[in-house]
């Protein structure tokens, strides 16, 4: 399956075409020249302060700056230095990574060797969620000829730099997209988040200095370094620059990826690439960054894809996961659905996250049973409060933020359940 | 001796990967589970044994993630994606008619033994749903038909 997006740019334009994915297919389109210029003619701060100035923001979800955080890597030490790549991608809405992964191994490659000059890291460990089998056997073999091509080893390009990059597969826990419990299971351990600080630069991947970048993050790192900094910046907003690879999902004519300029209108993105909903149906609501992220109802979906607007909107860019609803669904429901992932996926170490991810579940489904009474609203708007910025990861505000949107844009359809005593949308997808 | 001569020496060529053994434990556990379809007691405490750690650590981290098994499993595994993108097309009426295929509830495993059928979540195919994850592999963009003739094919 996985079909190369419905709209390319930079990152997806080669995806369709068949050895892409081999070595030689990448260099046939200009791959690994931008690994060699910086290499051989850039100084690892020079790569650095390219990367900041063309404003590369994180694309795993919390868009933090990129230059920013390889600065943040210890310079004189001794320690081994280490790269993470996240390919954990479990955010429900999102499926980039996996293509880019899975097509575009080679730009990612390359986008991590230009960031381990950047740092100094010694190795990568790329971390690829375990349901991944195919992407991971894949990146295996973009690695096995990047070894044998020795852009990768013990003298990269001939340059003395050295660098391994190594696969680990997860196996099945939601957290640990989450950095620092991606490196507690990197190490052979349950896969519990970290207090913080100290931050991953002082103390990450066993022990060392550790700078984690999301799939995407790396594979915009090429272009940057190959086109320039103002050839980025021609792309997206003038605070959140490039393209990204958005994933549309639920009722729509075309689901799909799309990759488009960052500022693009969330109603473009539905109605004119996705095609809208089918069958005349309206739209009721649409979550624009991934199920963590808060839901816009359809009279706000005139907002550009970025997060400074949408901020504004008390939602987030997120991982550019876009799920669309269509005017049948109950908003109960999605928060039925929503609260038992979370309730499921909390690692359990906090008590605000354990057991407030339980009970807004609980509440939840009692109201769309049509036993829920009218202060269970009340209730949960407490409890989410309560789970926000409490916690040692931000998992448990990612739980409260979407229930506090549907809360927000949606009260009617709770209170009706409450008031009819009866799920009153009969024509909603099933529970 | 339970783990096998091969798969001992795949463990041991991922530890010297890893700036410390302790990293390779999650690929460990992957390989023995690739030859047993399970990481049993006896497996647990040779693991153990390779990584100097006690056996409640290795239960511990068996335990803590989806994809580990402690106990002999089905032949066939069938999971539905039900997270919320996937059920906004249909995957729990799709979930609902395999049961009545199979004349089982999900979660749970057909008499003989040979199909368990169960749900996930998000697999990272939300734009091609719904979807369904039989013994590791995706199968997208599904309808009830579809969905039956793979059920069909799977092997004894
Ligand atoms: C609960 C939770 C889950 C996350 N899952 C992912 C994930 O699957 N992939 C990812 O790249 N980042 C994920 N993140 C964000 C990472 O913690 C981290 O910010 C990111 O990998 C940094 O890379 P970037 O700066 O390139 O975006 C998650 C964060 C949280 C709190
Ligand atoms: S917030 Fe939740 S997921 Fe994060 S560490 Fe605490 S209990 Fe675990
Ligand atoms: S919700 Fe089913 S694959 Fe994402």
């Amino acid at each position: 399956m996985l079909e190369t997006p419905y709209v390319t740019n930079y990152l997806t334009e080669h995806f369709g075409e068949e050895d892409y994915p081999t070595i030689e297919g990448y260099e046939r389109v200009g791959g690994y020249r931008a690994a060699r210029k910086a290499l051989t003619e850039m100084s690892p701060d020079e790569v650095i302060e390219l990367v900041k100035i063309a404003g590369l923001q994180g694309r795993g979800g919390a868009g933090f700056s990129t230059g920013m955080k390889w600065s943040f890597m210890p310079k004189d030490t001794d320690r081994p230095k280490y790269l993470v790549c996240n390919a954990d991608e479990s955010e429900p809405g999102s499926f980039k990574d996996r293509i880019l992964l899975e097509r575009g191994s080679h730009q990612m490659l390359e986008g991590i060797l230009i960031a381990a000059w950047a740092t100094g890291a010694s190795t990568t460990f790329i971390y690829i969620r375990g349901e991944y089998a195919y992407p991971a056997d894949q990146m295996e073999r973009a690695i096995g000829e990047a070894y044998a091509k020795g852009y990768l080893g013990e003298n990269v390009m001939g340059t003395g730099f050295r660098h391994d990059v190594r696969v680990t597969r997860g196996a099945g826990a939601y957290i640990c997209g989450e950095e620092t419990g991606l490196l507690e299971s990197l190490e052979g351990k349950k896969g519990q988040p970290r207090k913080k600080p100290p931050f991953p630069a002082q103390y990450g991947a066993f022990g060392m200095p550790t700078t984690v970048n999301n799939v995407e993050t790396f594979s915009h790192v090429p272009h940057i370094v190959e086109k320039g900094a103002n050839w980025f910046r021609s792309f997206g907003t003038e605070k959140s620059p490039g393209t990204t690879v958005f994933g549309v999902s639920g009722h729509v004519v075309r689901p799909g990826l799309y990759e488009l300029p960052l500022g693009t209108m969330l109603s473009e993105i539905v109605f004119e690439h996705a095609g809208g909903v089918p069958g005349g149906r309206k739209v009721k609501g649409v979550i624009p960054g991934g199920m963590s992220m808060s839901i816009l109802p359809a009279g706000q979906l005139d907002v550009p894809m970025a997060n400074e607007f949408l901020h504004e909107r008390k939602t987030m860019l997120g991982t550019g996961g876009i799920i669309v609803m269509d005017e049948t669904t109950c908003m109960v429901r999605v928060a039925s659905v929503i609260s038992y992932f979370f309730r499921d996926e909390s690692c359990g170490q906090c008590t605000q996250c354990r057991e407030g991810t339980g009970w807004i579940n609980k509440i939840v489904d009692r109201i769309e049973r049509g036993a829920g009474e009218e202060e269970d609203l009340e209730v949960l708007l407490d409890v989410a409060g309560k789970m926000e910025g409490q916690t040692i990861c931000a998992f448990a505000d990612a739980a409260a933020w979407p229930i506090q949107g549907l809360l927000r844009h949606f009260s009617d359809d709770f209170a009706e359940h409450v008031r009819q005593r009866k799920c009153p949308f009969a024509e909603s997808f099933e529970l | 001796m339970v783990i096998s001569k091969q798969t001992r020496s795949k463990i041991d060529a991922v530890i010297a990967k890893y700036p410390q053994a302790r990293g390779a434990l999650l690929p460990a556990l992957h390989l023995v589970q690739d030859e047993y379809g399970h990481v049993s007691k006896e497996c647990a405490v040779e693991i153990a044994e390779i990584f100097e750690i006690r056996p409640v650590e290795v239960m511990e981290v068996l335990t803590f993630y989806n994809l580990f098994f402690d106990s002999p499993q089905a032949k066939h595994h069938v999971y539905v994606c039900t997270n919320l993108p996937c059920s906004l097309r249909g995957a729990r009426g799709l979930l609902r008619q395999l049961e009545s295929q199979l004349g089982i509830k999900a979660p749970g495993e057909t008499s003989d033994g040979r199909i368990f059928l169960g749900h996930e979540e998000c697999l990272g195919a939300c734009g091609y749903a719904p979807m369904m994850r039989v013994d590791g592999q995706y199968h997208e963009v599904l309808d009830i038909e579809k969905a039956k003739r793979i059920l069909d094919s799977l092997g004894e």
